[in-house]
């Protein structure tokens, strides 16, 4: 069991749906948030191109969040989940400049906070609010070890790719291009 | 060469100013603990190697220093932290993988060492003061019979603490600037250096200062060498680490960093010190001080100029 998050950055139209319903969902702190969305320009004029993302913990396979941590309290639960365990974490900071994707942000309760692919939601068998609230369904998630998941499916006929690879931490989060 | 143009939105206000969340102590931390690494180190070796009477102010007077120094930088990290009070979770796991938490470590050993050290000279020190207690006569008579063996712990024990404050920086893959592995060394050189040159500040015997000028010149040399060492090993890297470098070499670092670390705070002093060991006069105290601040500064910039180079955006 490896859960992954394939979002269709071709379907995104950045309308930020996905973080409001996190920001509720989550109960996260005014002006903060978990997951948000990208704009990223590229190319040499005249061919540009514009790509829409919504962003989030990767949930890495090789976290260096986890291994930075020192108490413990990142730490990784089944499924490949990434998790901070609030009252185990001292606020070190040690793992938010260890995250190559700046996913972590300081809880004004002193403990680093960061997306949890909506953990409770999924022991309810439900999906990740972000996932089941966005407009152009361009967000899907699922098991990246069952070949007949949605995911494992999208990888297989798509053209993909994850955020800064060279960084080496394997992520979980796959963006269709 | 596909470049990406820019890339915006991650309009977080609360998020992206407070990733940059290691402050002022953090740097203070790193320079009191380096400080302290060389102090440690000197006193051990010229222990080990039997000299500790020509060398008083090593052994004795200046390794006053390191307790203070690694109680006030554990003072100034845990008041960094968003969680104070949760500070003892760093003794309850031992993680080996992670920089900070055997750094952890490593304090809760050799602060109190750095303390009995100097309990094992208290009648040399404050002769005045009697020690009220019998056990406390005993106590300290035990440690002076073991120094030796505490200057054996201590040469391990701080030549990991002063890598450690480099290794710290380095093991954050995800900060370009700190992603190499030449901080550890240069973190540890220029700790003894500033170790070094605050010998020099307290010597009394002229035959001290002159030791440990040398020995400061030698470390300038090696440090500068490391530096250059740093640069090119950037210069040969990936585009987020040329960005990173370029901090440093044309952005908003570089009078700090050629400025003050590397033009006042090694060049300078190193050319001083060559002058003093061959015979001018020179007043040891300038280019003592000025390692010092140079050396507090070297963390100010590596601690902020890091935290802002990353891979995306
Ligand atoms: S994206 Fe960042 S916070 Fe999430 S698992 Fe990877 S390194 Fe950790
Ligand atoms: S801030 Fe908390 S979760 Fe992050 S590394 Fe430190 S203790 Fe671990």
């Amino acid at each position: 069991m490896r859960y992954a998050m394939v979002i269709d950055t071709l379907k995104c139209v950045g309308c930020s749906d996905c973080v409001v319903a996190c920001q509720t969902e989550n109960n996260v702190p005014h002006g903060y948030c978990r997951d948000w969305i990208t704009e990223a320009v590229s190319g040499s004029y005249p061919s540009v191109e514009l790509e829409l993302r919504s962003d989030r913990c990767n949930h890495c396979d090789n976290a260096p969040c986890v291994r930075c941590c020192p108490t413990g309290a990142s730490h990784i639960v089944e499924g490949g989940i990434v998790l901070v365990t609030g009252d185990e974490c001292i606020g070190c900071g040690a793992c938010i400049e260890s995250c190559p994707y700046d996913a972590r942000y300081q809880h004004p309760d002193g403990y680093v906070d960061k997306c949890t692919f909506c953990h409770h939601r999924l022991e309810k068998g439900q999906l990740p609010a972000c996932v089941s609230v966005c407009p152009t369904k361009c967000m899907y998630f699922g098991d990246l070890d069952n070949p007949n998941s949605e995911v494992f499916q999208l990888l297989k006929n798509r053209k993909h790719k994850t955020l800064a690879p060279e960084a080496g931490t394997k992520p979980h989060v796959f963006y269709l291009i | 060469m596909q470049e990406e143009l820019f890339t915006s939105g991650r309009n977080i206000p609360n998020i992206d100013p407070s990733l940059e969340i290691w402050h002022w102590p953090i740097s203070v931390y790193l320079f009191l603990g380096g400080l302290a690494a060389g102090l440690l180190l000197f006193a051990a070796v010229v222990t080990i190697l039997g000299k500790d009477k020509d060398y008083p102010t090593t052994v004795k007077y200046a390794s006053m220093l390191p307790p203070v120094a690694l109680s006030l930088g554990l003072m100034a990290l845990v008041y960094d932290l968003t969680h104070p009070l949760y500070t003892w979770q760093l003794y309850t796991t031992i993680r080996l993988e992670s920089p900070m938490s055997w750094g952890a470590w490593v304090l809760l050993v050799t602060t109190p060492l750095s303390f009995l050290w100097v309990f094992s000279y208290y009648s040399e020190l404050f002769p005045k003061w009697n020690l009220k207690f019998d056990f406390l006569k005993k106590f300290e008579q035990f440690l002076k019979k073991n120094r030796k063996n505490m200057a054996y712990a201590l040469v391990p024990l701080s030549i990991i603490l002063g890598v450690y404050t480099g290794i710290l920086l380095s093991a954050f893959n995800a900060r370009p600037l700190w992603n190499n592995a030449i901080l550890g060394p240069l973190f540890l050189t220029s700790g003894l250096s500033t170790g070094a040159a605050t010998i020099i500040l307290l010597a009394k015997s002229a035959k001290e200062r002159h030791l440990f000028s040398k020995i400061d010149l030698a470390l300038i040399i090696i440090e500068l060498g490391l530096i250059v060492h740093m640069i090119m090993g950037m210069y040969a890297g990936s585009e987020v680490q040329l960005d990173a470098m370029n901090l440093l070499i044309g952005g908003e670092f570089t009078l700090m960093f050629f400025g003050f670390v590397v033009i006042l705070g090694l060049i300078v002093p190193g050319i001083l010190e060559a002058l003093e060991i061959k015979g001018y006069k020179i007043p040891v105290a300038v280019p003592a001080i000025l390692i010092l601040i140079g050396g507090l500064i070297f963390r100010f910039v590596m601690v902020e100029a890091g935290q802002i180079t990353r891979y995306l955006y």
